[in-house]
């Protein structure tokens, strides 16, 4: 096995020396419907097996399939946010393999006229613009899901067939990826572009979101494609990186070494951080697609076409762009905000209300953020509004409350909702610069530490920082800071 | 096209079906003669007809997003030649 630290090192030897790593990447998504692709079975995660089951997904004969509008819209929405063309003739095939979650013996998916074709996306990698082009975007049908049996020797695998006939959305990239980076930035990009199209969860870890990557290498400056390997069954984007890595350094051994590459497929061991060959390009399978007689075309018309492209909202780094230009925030400030939908919504909308978008900006990608992760907030169901957090940028501004009170007061809201102004009012925390008040506070203060205006007198600086942080403690944090250093200089002397 | 047993004994493999030699033999010529019946399209000139899959002139049959209800577990696992708890059993599923 090798380690992570030899890998990075000779990951950079691989890249940058004689070999040009070619990767591209195939995306898994399950579609946000609420019911299955051909069937009106529940798609919710988690439920008891074989609970969400009916004839049609559990390939019974005779039964006979209807496609579902909805899933079909988002997977013409996916298209169109990828820039593809959309072919307004589609019409869905089947797959035939022989595998234990798959009721039918056939999946049906798309091969012969694609939802979309020849698309891409662009994407931010380190600072600047690249372009990754789509070969195409279809619709298919999910399996089951197999459990293997931890006792050893066990001679069989168990099936739950939930998961059957999910919408499933495919996105096959063109092999234009070079680096891991534009690796994980085609991933993040991609992600959010469903989330923000609101087409799938994308929870990866309930596995809505899936990637699989192929895996070429050629001498720099060939044209030539090398043979290319899949890999399969990664988890989590770090597996996808991890695994590119390894295979990177796999091939570039074997052809330093003089050996071809084999046209195959790896699965990824995920414990083992290595690849083992599940098939080759000869034991590969012949799926014989051929078109679905229980699924009658479909044709997308000019109008229903403009309704799917005007439900697409501004995309992630479109907005991105949008932020550092309007709002003059920074490249990674702007990042931050568009990560979620909602945050960059929440920014949005406070804006509106109020321009001091710097400031919105560092409340919510400083002080919210830090609120969702220390308390486990659902990002999605926040209780905090932009109309109260503008409200409280403006009482900050006229001096009512300090910066430090501030804190207080925003993490009250977000707790629970209320008016910035009512939480000062019910609490007292309103700042005080009262003249009078905060001077008997400070003579209070001075007459309780003679030593302490003895060392400032004698030239200790620092000494003033006490007296200043002794007044504040006895208004508990409500004094007017400018004020009462101010006055403290003046009473004391300099 | 001329079918061999190669051909019958990968078209046999796809169906994960077990033929016998004498099988094979007797499907070689069944094939043959289908694949020869069919093989008289060619003689037509179809140069400007468009490739058809679907015979009926329908189009976007399609359903809302609702749910069903679903059958019980109890009768989705009924009929399986093999189950365990709440669950479909197969043969051991290498990976």
């Amino acid at each position: 096995m090798l380690s992570v630290p030899s890998v990075a090192i000779k990951l950079l030897k691989v890249v940058n020396m004689e070999y040009e790593v070619v990767i591209g990447l195939e995306t898994h998504a399950e579609l946000a419907t609420i019911t299955k692709l051909f069937c009106g079975c529940s798609t919710k995660f988690g439920a008891e097996p074989n609970t969400h089951v009916c004839p049609i997904c559990l390939g019974m004969p005779g039964v006979l399939p209807v496609m579902s509008k909805k899933a079909f819209e988002y997977a013409l929405k996916a298209a169109v946010a990828l820039n593809c063309e959309i072919n307004r003739f589609t019409n869905f095939d089947r797959k035939s393999y022989y595998y234990p979650d798959l009721p039918k013996n056939y999946q049906i998916s798309q091969n012969y006229y694609n939802l979309g074709v020849d698309g891409y996306m662009n994407m931010s990698v380190n600072g600047s613009i690249k372009k990754v082009r789509i070969h195409n975007v279809h619709l298919e049908e999910e399996a089951g899901k197999l459990i293997h049996p931890e006792e050893t020797g066990a001679d069989y695998s168990l099936v739950d067939f939930n998961r059957a006939g999910v919408p499933l959305l495919e996105i096959v990239s063109y092999p234009d990826m070079r680096t891991v980076d534009e690796v994980e930035s085609y991933m993040q990009t991609l992600r959010k572009i469903l989330l923000y199209t609101e087409i799938s969860d994308c929870k990866m870890q309930e596995g809505s979101l899936r990637f699989e990557a192929s895996i070429s290498l050629r001498k720099k400056g060939s044209e030539k494609l090398g043979n290319r390997v899949e890999i399969k069954n990664l988890n989590s984007m770090k597996s996808v990186i991890k695994a590119i890595e390894y295979e990177a350094i796999r091939q570039s051994e074997l052809l330093d070494r003089g050996e071809t590459i084999d046209r195959e497929t790896r699965l990824w061991d995920e414990v083992g951080e290595k690849s083992q060959r599940m098939r080759s390009k000869e034991e590969s399978q012949d799926y014989r697609y051929f078109p679905e007689p229980d699924l009658l075309p479909v044709m997308i018309d000019e109008k229903w076409l403009s309704e799917i492209k005007n439900s697409i909202p501004e995309l992630p780094l479109d907005r991105k762009q949008r932020f550092v230009k309007t709002f003059n925030l920074s490249d990674y400030d702007a990042g931050v905000l568009i990560e979620e939908k909602v945050l960059a919504d929440f920014f949005d909308e406070c804006v509106k209300i109020l321009d001091r978008p710097k400031a919105f900006c560092n409340w919510i990608t400083n002080d919210l953020l830090r609120e969702v992760k220390d308390r486990k907030l659902d990002i999605n169901s926040l209780l905090i509004k932009p109309k109260q957090l503008a409200s409280l940028v403006e009482i900050i501004e006229k001096g009512t409350i300090s910066s430090t009170i501030a804190k207080e007061v925003f993490s009250e809201m977000v707790q629970t909702g209320n008016e910035p102004q009512k939480i000062i009012e019910g609490k007292g925390l309103a700042q005080i610069s009262d003249e009078g008040l905060i001077e008997s506070v400070i003579d209070k203060v001075i007459a309780g530490n003679p030593s302490v205006i003895e060392d400032y007198k004698k030239g200790k600086k620092n000494a003033l920082a006490f007296l200043v942080g002794q007044v504040m403690k006895e208004t508990k944090g409500k004094a007017n800071p400018k004020m009462v250093n101010e006055m403290l200089i003046k009473k004391v002397g300099v | 096209m001329k079918i061999e047993k190669k051909d019958i004994e990968y078209i046999a493999n796809l169906s994960r079906i077990e033929l016998s030699n004498q099988e094979k033999e007797t499907f070689i010529h069944q094939l043959s003669d289908i694949l020869a019946y069919i093989d008289k399209l060619n003689q037509l000139n179809t140069q400007d007809i468009k490739p058809m899959a679907y015979s009926i002139n329908t189009t976007n049959v399609l359903r809302d997003d609702k749910l069903e209800p679903p059958i019980s577990r109890e009768d989705a696992l009924t009929n399986a030649p093999s189950t365990m708890g709440v669950f479909f059993k197969v043969p051991k599923v290498i990976e």
